[in-house]
């Protein structure tokens, strides 16, 4: 199958989806989705008989700053099945970039799209755990921004606040005594 | 120190006697961060054997440990998991800083690293290197030695 097949079988699929492929080198099927109709679409994707794309293999952003819309998500997406792959595009304006987790059609999105929302800024609407990844929790900013200032200097924290109450620490050591006999 | 008599005694002070024995079984603990780690594993096995200067014994607790070698690039994130590793370890403690990343920050000029790991921990000696071939560490353990030695108890 094709990209234009597959635009065709996607269209006649999800009603009204804004969908286009997109020439590539690599001959890979490239797809640009609109933002809103990505769920619809990555959940055909992954149901339909004829596709079977059950396997994320990768989630990530560019940015291309100062162009708009900034930013492009990439969601290459593999159907074992039907040894095919296909690159998902979805292009995000840098005012409001937010969009529809797919941690709950593709489980492997968790801990991709917690790392795009670390680096760059995206944020998913709908994920069970939107915390930052890489970067320390209380990190200001998204380092893989254009627009990052990289070179900063911060004087770096040397220690980190306790992880539990002392109630809870007591209560861990009592517990221990009490295992141990 | 020297032999007094035919008595088979030597004579010497508490506070050498004590220099002699810190620095002739520097223990490190096991802490390595990034490439640095495989010059220092290098050098602690038979080719390089640092057991010649009796710091061989990489310990994986700190709490055993009177060395750290700080054998990498230090992430921000990372940095207070080293604070704490260098407090459980018990005094007299030292620090080597091992390679330019470690001491500088190296080629890593951004945001991600810390700038010289003397922001975090004191440092007793610095070894230049990217990375440092384990000859070179090997000397600054050797320099850390010498501090040692000078080092006075009161």
């Amino acid at each position: 199958m094709d990209s234009l097949s597959l635009v065709a079988l996607l269209r006649e699929s999800v009603p009204g989806v804004e969908i286009e492929s997109a020439p590539s080198l690599d001959l890979q099927s490239t797809l640009y989705v609109s933002r809103d109709h990505l769920p619809a679409v990555a959940r055909t994707l992954r149901d339909r008989d004829e596709l079977t794309f059950g396997f994320l293999a990768e989630l990530t952003a560019a940015d291309y700053w100062p162009r708009e819309p900034r930013f492009e998500l990439v969601y290459i997406i593999v159907s074992i099945a039907g040894r095919r792959r296909v690159r998902l595009k979805v292009r995000l304006h840098g005012a409001d970039p937010h969009v529809a987790s797919v941690s709950a059609i593709w489980p492997a999105a968790n801990w991709l799209e917690r790392e795009v929302w670390d680096l760059f800024g995206i944020a998913f609407d709908g994920h069970p755990d939107p915390r930052r990844l890489l970067m320390p929790e209380d990190w200001e900013g998204y380092p893989l921004r254009k627009d990052y200032p990289v070179q900063i200097r911060k004087t770096p924290t040397s220690a980190e606040p306790l992880q539990m109450t002392e109630e809870e620490f007591r209560a861990n050591v009592m517990k221990d005594r009490l295992t141990r006999g | 120190m020297g032999l007094e008599s035919d008595i088979p005694v030597l004579t010497t002070t508490v506070e050498k006697m004590v220099q002699w024995a810190r620095r002739s079984s520097i223990w490190p603990v096991t802490f390595g961060l990034a490439c640095c780690a495989i010059e220092m594993m290098a050098m602690s096995c038979s080719r390089y054997d640092i057991a010649r200067f009796g710091a061989e014994v990489f310990r994986g607790s700190p709490r055993q440990s009177d060395l750290m070698i700080v054998a990498g690039r230090l992430s921000r994130k990372m940095a207070p998991a080293l604070r704490r590793v260098y407090d459980q370890m018990p005094e007299p403690k030292w620090v080597i800083s091992m390679g330019a990343c470690a001491s500088i920050g190296g080629v890593f000029d951004n945001y991600a690293l810390v700038q010289g790991v003397d922001q975090i921990v004191p440092v007793d000696v610095f070894v230049p290197g990217c990375p440092p071939r384990p000859e070179s560490l090997i000397y600054g353990i050797v320099q850390l030695q010498r501090k040692i030695d000078r080092q006075k108890l009161a």
